[in-house]
């Protein structure tokens, strides 16, 4: 059984704690950001377009057996730390799981205070879309 | 300070430093860093005097006004009014009734296109604006044109950011009846020749609003001189509170414009079957105003009147020439802007860094910048950008703060590349 959404943003919680200095925050977050693998042009449609005041991020998402898959993509690079950490939260759980999950990373790591201002970067939208998406596939697969 | 001396600002060190004292949030830290506040061109900091008078007023004499006979009332009404023939003197209006008070620069141009527009714009009749407009000196003229029937013209700008003179002059014609144009440009700080622009609108007969948003804090005005029809200008980019601003018009066409807003203050008797409305300029401001913020503006404009607006601009200028200098010292950074006449806007943009990730590191540093569009949209899509990074500068700024921001451009560089 693989991890439950609390214990990824358990683990979270933990690995962020280990920088004493924003600063290293950012670094780490910069260097999941570059390593987050590209989406696919064709992705990047405004169907899957999560528009922010300033930087976009595009998501998509499919379904085998109840478990979702996503992939995402910014085109700002500390978004795109952000969205690597989502995905590694949310990205192949059963639906169920997400749609009841309570997001508390963000907020214990302090990120969301220095860095998740919402209407700038679309990223609660994305949390959002992401819940969304569950709850369509678990009323399909029902 | 000696490069402040060096590239000629007005103030000696110690005299900068007093202006600084007089601002109390430029003591903040933000994220453990002394704050360094480059966003002037979205909100400028208030200095104590204005602080305190919005105090002493809620203390000492709150009240509303043009119409209790007692002496709370009459305080504020006197201080309210004083705030009108301040700002009278501030653009140099020849009619004290022509200074109306509204919320700040986008009810002052809705104002005009509800009230003026409505009235004398027409089907086929047409209203000039330009690609540096923001959102606030676009939508309203879209509403009107699209109720009326009447068309938009955009006068289109080079590539320093400037408007194409010969352009202008071709959109004018008969068919004009306002062109609605930017003092100065929020996004890229381009001043335009506003002077030329008024005489030609006039020679075709149409009006003129000038949008002083970005240009009352730093050039002097003079709506008589300039001989424009309508001048709007916001407190809150003038060291003044938010929430409060002016619309400056010429008193026979305030007098031929219907009322915008009904309510109170702006009638003269009300009867069921009809209302007769207030003469200038109480038939504008309808309902109780914002009176504290109208009385803090005063000290506002106290503030600029003391210091003179040729040495705020002359500081300024040594802090704009000072950062785009060191800017440009950046590897692959491109200053967005670079008209000959300009107001303090360093608008910028590094190949292969989004403006919103330079912010946040930036943020980390201390430094508050704009990034993004700026309310600018079609102008961004004109130079082909998604958005710039933008450092406006005030005349509490120095030249160590842009150090500061050299530093913090640098390291997210390093960071981010």
């Amino acid at each position: 059984m693989s991890e439950s959404i609390k214990e990824i943003q358990q683990s979270i919680i933990e690995e962020m704690a280990l920088f004493d200095e924003w600063n290293d925050k950012y670094e780490y977050i910069i260097e999941l950001g570059k390593k987050l693998p590209k989406l696919d042009e064709v992705h990047k449609i405004d169907a899957n377009l999560i528009k922010g005041c300033q930087s976009n991020v595009w998501l998509i998402a499919s379904e085998k057996d109840g478990i979702i898959h996503f992939e995402a993509e910014s085109d700002a690079v500390i978004v795109k730390g952000l969205v690597s950490l989502l995905l590694r939260v949310f990205n192949n759980q059963p639906a169920t799981e997400i749609i009841n999950s309570d997001l508390s990373f963000l907020e214990e790591t302090g990120l969301s205070r220095h860095l998740a201002q919402t209407r700038s970067n679309g990223l609660l939208s994305m949390v959002k879309q992401i819940k969304f998406y569950a709850m369509a596939y678990s009323v399909k697969g029902n | 300070m000696i490069t402040d001396i060096k590239i000629s600002s007005p103030f000696t060190e110690q005299q900068l430093a007093d202006i600084r004292n007089q601002f109390p949030i430029l003591e903040r830290k933000v994220n453990g860093k002394q704050l360094v506040y480059f966003d002037n061109a979205a909100t400028t900091q208030k200095p104590q005097s204005v602080i305190t008078a919005l105090d002493n007023y809620y203390k000492g004499y709150n009240a509303n006004i043009h119409r209790g006979i007692h002496t709370l009332a009459e305080e504020a009404t006197a201080k309210y009014e004083d705030t009108r023939k301040a700002l009278q003197k501030f653009v140099n209006a020849e009619f004290e009734e022509e200074i109306i008070f509204t919320r700040g620069v986008t009810e002052g141009i809705n104002l005009v296109s509800n009230t003026f527009g409505r009235k004398f714009i027409n089907a086929g009749d047409e209203i000039i604006i330009s690609t540096l407009e923001h959102h606030s000196n676009i939508v309203p003229w879209q509403m009107l044109c699209e109720e009326k029937g009447a068309i938009l013209k955009v006068i289109p700008i080079n590539d320093a950011g400037e408007i194409i003179w010969e352009e202008y002059i071709a959109l004018l014609s008969e068919k004009t009846k306002l062109v609605s144009i930017v003092h100065a440009s929020n996004a890229l700080g381009t001043i335009n020749p506003v002077e030329k622009i008024i005489e030609e609108a006039h020679k075709v007969g149409a009006k003129v609003l000038l949008d002083g948003a970005q240009s009352s804090s730093h050039i002097e005005i003079d709506v008589q001189a300039l001989n424009v029809d309508f001048f709007v200008l916001s407190a809150h980019k003038l060291y003044g509170p938010t929430g409060i601003g002016m619309l400056y018009g010429k008193k026979e066409l305030l007098e031929a414009m219907p009322p915008f807003h009904g309510g109170g203050e702006m009638i003269k008797e009300v009867t069921f079957a009809k209302t007769t409305y207030n003469e200038l300029p109480y038939k504008f401001e309808a309902g109780t105003p914002n009176i504290a913020d109208t009385i803090a503006l005063n000290e506002a404009i106290q503030f600029v009147n003391t210091i003179g607006k040729s040495n705020i601009m002359a500081h300024e200028n040594s802090l704009l020439q000072y950062a785009t200098d060191e800017l440009l010292k950046i590897e692959d950074l491109e200053i967005i802007g670079t008209a000959k006449d300009k107001v303090a806007v360093a608008s910028f943009v590094i190949k292969n860094i989004h403006h919103q990730d330079l912010a946040y590191i930036l943020d980390s540093e201390g430094v508050a910048i704009r990034t993004g569009h700026h309310c600018t949209q079609p102008l961004m899509q004109r130079l082909g950008l998604k958005g710039t990074s933008r450092a406006s500068f005030a005349v509490y700024n120095t030249t160590q703060e842009i150090d500061t921001l050299i530093f913090a451009v640098q390291k997210a560089v390093r960071m981010l590349k």
